[in-house]
């Protein structure tokens, strides 16, 4: 059960490999991404990705300045303008 | 016949020019590989960006209120060309082949009656197009060192753009640059960037229904300016790495022109030195045996 997640920002490509899941700050509030999430787009607010290699494994945090993720079938992308 | 002294002169100064070339095609190799490293980690971002835009737009229908960045003015009077150059020359034909680009379409759709005005980015660029279409440069700017640039700089000009259109300024933007494709070819590219291009129908298929979050029109609101900077980082990313690459090019031609250079002023020199001894040795020769 893996959710591949990728995180660019116009400079590099800062993350892309398969994760449980992510946390992201959506505009209208945080929201978790599983595998299988359904198709979903969503502007992003600055703040911090939560990224869960595994279930019960602590989270790495990435803070991140603006953009917006996009969930399809093949995962979660997220395009910020800045990674700090 | 130049003197010798005279000969060994040019040697030198031609020696030294040939020292500097070979420096600034070693630099030229450095900044090269940084120069490709950040164009080619710059392309995700921008690729997925267009297929972000692209998804977008054509689930988004045009109306009335449409953003006119995606949706245009409606006219297609004005053409803002802007054109993306260095401030540095001495890269062979870098900036020169981008602006002949440029300069050939403004002059077909100037004879199609049309209105071309030109935003230089880039002192080169600025200074070529202002011979040719004087009056036509609206805006400058100099954006410095190119493989120095950040995503905000970017941000600015694609602000200013978005102003003048929004202002009434243009109808239609395009954007030139050079294409990296390797460090023996680089293309010059035209894009068009504002309105933003829309994908050929049918080569979406949105299958699964997607969830919006605030709502398509205020993403798109949000995603529509921020395509116009991502698509111009990118262009000062490939023309970073084109410039690198074409002066390493330059710069290696005129290393062995200089070289060419020295081979055939050090044979005249020797000849020189030769005829000279060779008179000399007559003079002393004929004068003993006058005596």
């Amino acid at each position: 059960m893996a959710l591949h997640f990728e995180l660019v920002t116009p400079e590099k490509l800062v993350r892309s490999q398969d994760v449980h899941m992510v946390v992201v700050p959506g505009a209208e509030g945080d929201f978790g991404v599983l595998q299988g999430h359904a198709a979903l787009m969503s502007t992003i607010r600055d703040g911090d990705v939560s990224v869960y290699a595994t279930a019960n494994g602590a989270p790495e945090v990435i803070s991140i300045k603006g953009g917006f993720a996009e969930v399809n079938d093949k995962g979660l992308t997220i395009l910020a303008e800045s990674v700090a | 016949m130049a003197s010798l002294k005279a000969l060994k002169i040019r040697i030198n100064s031609v020696k030294s020019t040939q020292k500097i070339t070979k420096a600034m095609k070693m630099v030229a190799a450095a900044k090269l590989r940084r120069a490709q490293e950040a164009a080619e980690a710059g392309r995700p971002y921008a690729e997925r960006m267009e297929a972000v835009m692209a998804s977008l737009a054509s689930k988004v229908t045009v109306g009335p209120q449409a953003s006119k960045l995606l949706a245009g003015t409606g006219k297609q009077d004005v053409h803002l060309f802007v054109v993306a150059t260095s401030d540095k020359g001495l890269a062979g034909a870098f900036n020169t082949n981008i602006v002949r680009l440029a300069r050939k379409q403004a002059l077909e759709l100037q004879a199609a009656g049309k209105t071309v005005k030109f935003y230089c980015i880039g002192r080169k660029g600025r200074d070529q197009i202002n011979r040719y279409f004087r009056g036509q440069v609206v805006h400058s700017v100099e954006p410095g060192d190119l493989g120095k640039q950040v995503f905000a700089n970017a941000g600015t000009v694609a602000q200013d753009l978005i102003a003048r259109f929004e202002a009434g300024e243009f109808d239609i933007a395009h954007l030139f640059y050079s294409k990296f494709v390797s460090v023996l070819t680089q293309e010059p590219t035209q894009q068009q960037i504002i309105p933003v291009p829309l994908p050929e129908s049918g080569a979406v298929t949105g299958a699964a229904p997607v969830e919006y979050e605030p709502s398509e029109e205020e993403i798109l609101y949000t995603l529509l300016p921020r395509n116009v900077a991502v698509q111009l980082f990118r262009a000062t990313l490939e023309n970073a790495a084109s410039e690198q690459g074409s002066k390493m090019t330059a710069m290696d031609n005129a290393t062995r022109n200089a070289g060419d250079m020295i081979n055939k002023l050090t044979i005249q020199y020797n000849r020189s030195r030769q005829a000279a001894i060779t008179t000399e040795l007559v003079e002393i020769i004929s004068g003993a045996e006058a005596l």
